[in-house]
């Protein structure tokens, strides 16, 4: 390829070259890393912090579905399964993709179905919430020696040199799913920034940064008054632990003081586009998420403010929480890509599992559906990922994978392959101890290859 | 009172304060001693003198620094202003540090916070990744807690985890070898090595490895009829377990023993004896009728182990001074050799000839001029460090940091688990120090680096800086609300006492001393310059606390 074609058309360029590294990069590293060369160079290894390379995703926001969300309510209906199967949404709807139908409660995402693509034969098997949800997030099997960190704070490690925004590079909204610690060995640099507060309330006050009733005026005064008490600190002149102590609090204040903090004030939207959001936690939630993208974030996860753990009530539940998913969800990969951002910007929404695709009617579920890790759905969009796709398939009744498994390293090694992440690439551990990015070959885990047919 | 006659009462008082603050013997700043350092014990002879090969004269502390740094090192906890006023106004010189050392070592919070900090090396946690279930955890740390209150000798706390039997809901110790989360045999003997021994199997030969992980292949565990009820148990037949009989969860357990057949469910000894080799490389035959785990115990805690009493003292050591004598603590091997190997020796023998006393070792360290140095470093070099020539400064902890803001204000937090539902909550006037269980927390603990209590290592605890720490402190709704609503606060600043009594009131509540001539000014002219009396007591507050005389052991 000449360098006048990739000059107008870088797109393409990335694109082919992700493929030709997805071919010989991610899943061929899984299969044929030598264990030899990574520990020679072990001791270099610990101390230098890796860099991403050449992405094609330069942001991704994560919809973490939190206790598992039906994958034949939604994604993957089978309607000819019947009311044991399907409860009360026995209904399908036609999406704007010939052959792509979704559960009726996805209108406007069945608008959108162009720009993403589903994974409809997800699986690991895994039916505990926190040993899914560590295997989903992290690509490690639990009970490995090392307690590996979330790919949020992974890519949020690999993009620390790129990114230099005064927002942390791992933003969680509004509150970190607390099950395991994402930050993992990485120590709390890495740990995800809580928002806290609700970006629907009138004033989104995100904990320590947009504090309430306290003018910039007096936060200035009170910094003035911190220094002017400092005895300690002046007594001790230089001393490298106080030093450091000092950069990371001025870092802070450029949040506290500067204009950065505008990404969280959403009253500089539009309020017709709000509206379209929709005004509820969720659709502000992925709002904030689209400024934060512009304003380069790396990683963002929404942890949707709702579980969908729906051992019971589980058609109720799925009639509240779906049309707000539905609406926030469409609108963000319209409003990405109306801003020409989608190509730049990954967006992956799960939970840690499916749900049993067979309808518990039997008390206490009353028609409940139980966690189900055998087969479940993924939609995947932007970044790199080619939309109007479907990836692999379950059977007729959702209940196994019927063509093309994609296991946890698969699904998160074409993510990290996107964003510019070997995942081969040794991680820093603070005591030089061997970690990876994923799984390597010389350990036993599932693989089916990474997500070449939609990248 | 109004603010004219609150400025009136601040310049009328400021001569009185400015007598209390200073120090008879004149030191030079409010945090170090004018009297000179003695060489009142054997560690100051031995650490003194080699800070003189260094040409390094160490200071004293202060008395106020003394009792804040004392209190927060041995019960995790802040002096109220009246203790701290108290020993600061004590004229018994002589003796009222070693008092205070005893009186410390007697009280409720020693327990839980010394629990606290062994919690994260014995892995004290229900769920995820450890996964021993609340009522284990619980069951877990009351063993500890009553170990550590009763001064339990070390030989015995070691061995009754070693070597245990029984639920795990009704015998504590037993709940270690369930905080693990390879519970094949040589992870196993990785975690023992790594909590008992202080070093890191990653720097074993896989023969070694594999010879130690012998003494724990016969380890069974079943469950029982009670939901989450484990037993552990010597298994010498590798009796087949029940399907299921591991945790939900967690990975089916690895036994190196072959699964029984009809036959070995016959009481006979199993066909071929078992040979482990202990990390020293020694090789000994284990009778069938002994359990490996009782043969290890005896080969490890004798006082001739070359890991034993040298991995604990350390580890004390560290603990108190911040820095092992090997350091890290829990990376013990031949190229990592001590700073100061006569100093590692002369505590193991003290410890050894106590009858593994762990109260004395505390005592012999933190009666010893060398924990009272100063902590203005002299001469900021790693040499320096590694020589103990000042006291090292250190974030307070996740934990004793919100407890600290907690008691300041007189407020509390709630402390929650997610997991498994319905919800746990925790008392509210529970301090955190007196969690027992690592999966029960709150986003402050998370965010300012509690242990994740998921592989013992000391490095867990990360006390390291980081932006978003310092957003939560000076400007959280959190810490705002404490220190705007918290009624002990309130309770200081509406006082009728005179104004120079207000502010010395704070100031010993949250830093434990008075305040200097200069400090005072300070807030003289910052109280003139603003317009809300409440305000200003708030922002006064809000900057002691984000001080890093506050933030920091010192």
């Amino acid at each position: 390829m000449n360098t006048k074609e990739s000059s107008i058309n870088p797109e393409r360029i990335t694109r082919r070259e992700a493929m030709r590294r997805g071919l010989c990069g991610a899943a061929g590293a899984l299969l044929t890393e030598r264990l030899g060369g990574d520990v020679l160079a072990a001791k270099d290894g610990t101390k230098k912090i890796p860099t991403e390379t050449k992405a094609k995703a330069k942001s991704v926001i994560q919809i973490f579905l939190w206790g598992g969300m039906s994958h034949n309510d939604t994604w993957d209906p089978k309607p000819e399964s019947g009311r044991d199967y399907m409860g009360e949404f026995g209904q399908v709807i036609d999406t704007n993709v010939d052959g792509i139908r979704l559960g009726a409660l996805f209108p406007k995402l069945a608008q959108q179905a162009d720009k993403f693509a589903l994974i409809r034969s997800m699986t690991h098997g895994i039916n505990g919430h926190e040993t899914a949800a560590y295997l989903m997030q992290t690509g490690h099997t639990p009970g490995e020696r090392l307690a590996y960190p979330s790919v949020g704070a992974v890519v949020a490690l690999f993009k620390s040199k790129q990114y230099k925004g005064l927002i942390p590079p791992y933003v969680v909204l509004t509150k970190a799913a607390g099950r395991f610690s994402e930050e993992g060995f990485l120590g709390p640099k890495y740990k995800p920034f809580a928002t806290g507060g609700d970006p629907n309330a009138n004033r989104f006050e995100v904990e320590g940064v947009v504090a309430r009733g306290i003018t910039d005026d007096r936060q200035k005064t009170r910094r003035n008054l911190l220094d002017k008490l400092n005895t300690m600190g002046r007594t001790m002149s230089s001393n490298s632990q106080l030093d450091a102590a000092e950069k990371s609090k001025s870092e802070a204040y450029e949040l506290i003081l500067g204009s950065g903090k505008e990404v969280f004030d959403l009253s500089k939207e539009d309020a017709k586009l709000r509206d379209l959001y929709g005004r509820h936690t969720f659709g502000q939630e992925c709002l904030a998420a689209r400024r934060m993208v512009q304003a380069g974030v790396p990683y963002i996860t929404i942890n949707y403010p709702g579980g969908w753990d729906t051992h019971k009530g589980h058609f109720q539940t799925m009639r509240r929480q779906c049309p707000q998913l539905d609406q926030g969800l469409a609108m963000l990969l319209k409003d990405l890509s109306d801003h020409g951002l989608l190509d730049s910007t990954l967006v992956w929404c799960c939970g840690e599992f499916g749900r049993g695709p067979k309808v518990d009617w039997q008390p206490p579920w009353n028609g409940g559906r139980n966690h189900y890790g055998k087969v479940f759905s993924v939609l995947v969009a932007g970044g790199g990922f080619k939309g109007g796709r479907v990836v692999g398939s379950s059977d007729d009744k959702a209940e196994t994978v019927k063509e093309r498994p994609v296991y946890p390293v698969d699904l998160l090694g074409s993510i990290y392959q996107l964003a510019g992440i070997d995942p081969s690439a040794r991680l820093p551990h603070p005591l030089g101890l061997e970690a990876h990015v994923l799984p390597t070959a010389d350990e036993v885990v599932k693989s089916a290859g990474i997500l070449k047919e939609i990248m | 009172m109004s603010k004219t006659s609150l400025i009136l009462g601040l310049s009328l008082m400021l001569s009185a304060v400015t007598a209390v603050a200073a120090n008879p013997k004149q030191a030079p700043n409010p945090y170090e001693s004018a009297s000179r350092p003695t060489m009142g014990c054997k560690i100051d002879r031995i650490v003194f003198a080699k800070l003189s090969s260094l040409d390094i004269k160490p200071v004293l502390c202060s008395d106020a620094v003394f009792v804040r740094r004392v209190y927060l090192d041995v019960i995790g906890t802040l002096p109220t202003a009246e203790e701290a006023w108290k020993f600061i106004n004590d004229p018994n010189r002589k003796n009222k540090r070693r008092i205070l050392i005893d009186q410390l070592l007697e009280r409720d919070e020693f327990a839980d916070y010394w629990s606290m900090k062994w919690g994260d090396i014995l892995r004290i946690k229900a769920e995820f990744p450890i996964n021993l279930w609340p009522n284990a955890a619980q069951a877990y740390h009351r063993w500890v807690r009553a170990s550590i209150a009763e001064n339990k000798p070390y030989d015995q706390f070691v061995r009754e985890m070693l070597t245990s039997s029984g639920s795990n809901f009704r015998v504590g110790p037993v709940n270690f070898y369930r905080a693990i989360q390879n519970k094949t045999p040589e992870g196993i003997a990785t975690t023992v090595a790594l909590t008992f021994m202080g070093t890191r199997t990653d720097s074993w030969t896989k023969d070694r490895l594999a010879g130690t992980a012998i003494f724990f292949s016969q380890i069974g565990y079943k469950p029982t009829s009670e939901w989450k009820e484990e037993h552990v148990f010597w298994n010498p037949l590798g009796s087949a377990l029940p399907p299921g009989s591991t945790a939900p969860g967690q990975a089916a357990i690895k036994t190196s023993a072959p699964v029984a057949d009809e036959k070995s469910k016959l009481p006979v000894t199993p066909a071929a004896p078992l040979v482990g080799v202990f990390p020293d490389g020694k090789k000994v035959e284990i009778p069938p009728n002994q359990d490996p785990r009782e043969v290890f115990a005896d080969w490890l805690i004798t006082p001739e182990n070359p890991w034993y009493t040298k991995s604990i003292v350390n580890r004390v050591w560290a603990w108190l001074m911040g820095r092992g004598i090997i350091h890290e603590p829990d990376d013990i091997r031949e190229a990592n050799p001590p700073s100061n190997p006569e100093l590692l020796s002369y505590l193991q023998k003290e410890f050894i000839n106590s009858g593994y006393d762990l109260k004395h070792l505390y005592r012999l360290i933190l009666t010893s001029n060398v924990y009272q140095l100063s902590s203005i470093p002299r001469q900021d070099s790693q040499e320096a460090r590694a020589n103990f020539a000042s006291y090292p400064l250190r974030r307070l902890e996740a934990e004793v940091l919100i407890d600290a803001v907690n008691k300041i204000t007189g407020t509390s937090d709630l402390y929650t688990s997610a997991i498994p539902e319905p919800f746990t909550y925790i008392p509210k006037d529970l301090p955190a120090i007196a969690l027992a269980d690592g999966s029960i927390t709150s986003p402050f603990l998370a965010l300012f680096g509690r242990s994740a209590r998921a592989t013992g290592m000391e490095n867990e605890r990360d006390n390291k800086p980081v932006p978003a720490q310092w957003l939560h402190m000076l400007n959280s709704s959190h810490i705002q609300s404490k220190l705007e609503q918290g009624p002990a606060l309130k309770e200081i600043f509406m006082s009728r006492k005179p104004p120079a009594e207000i502010v010395k009131a704070l100031y010993l509540t949250i830093l434990s001393r008075p305040p200097t001539q200069e400090e005072f000014k300070t807030i003289l002219e910052f109280v003139k310059s603003t317009r809300s009396r409440r305000e200003a007591a708030v922002d006064i507050s809000w900057a002691l606390i984000n001080s890093p005389e506050f933030l920091y052991r010192h």
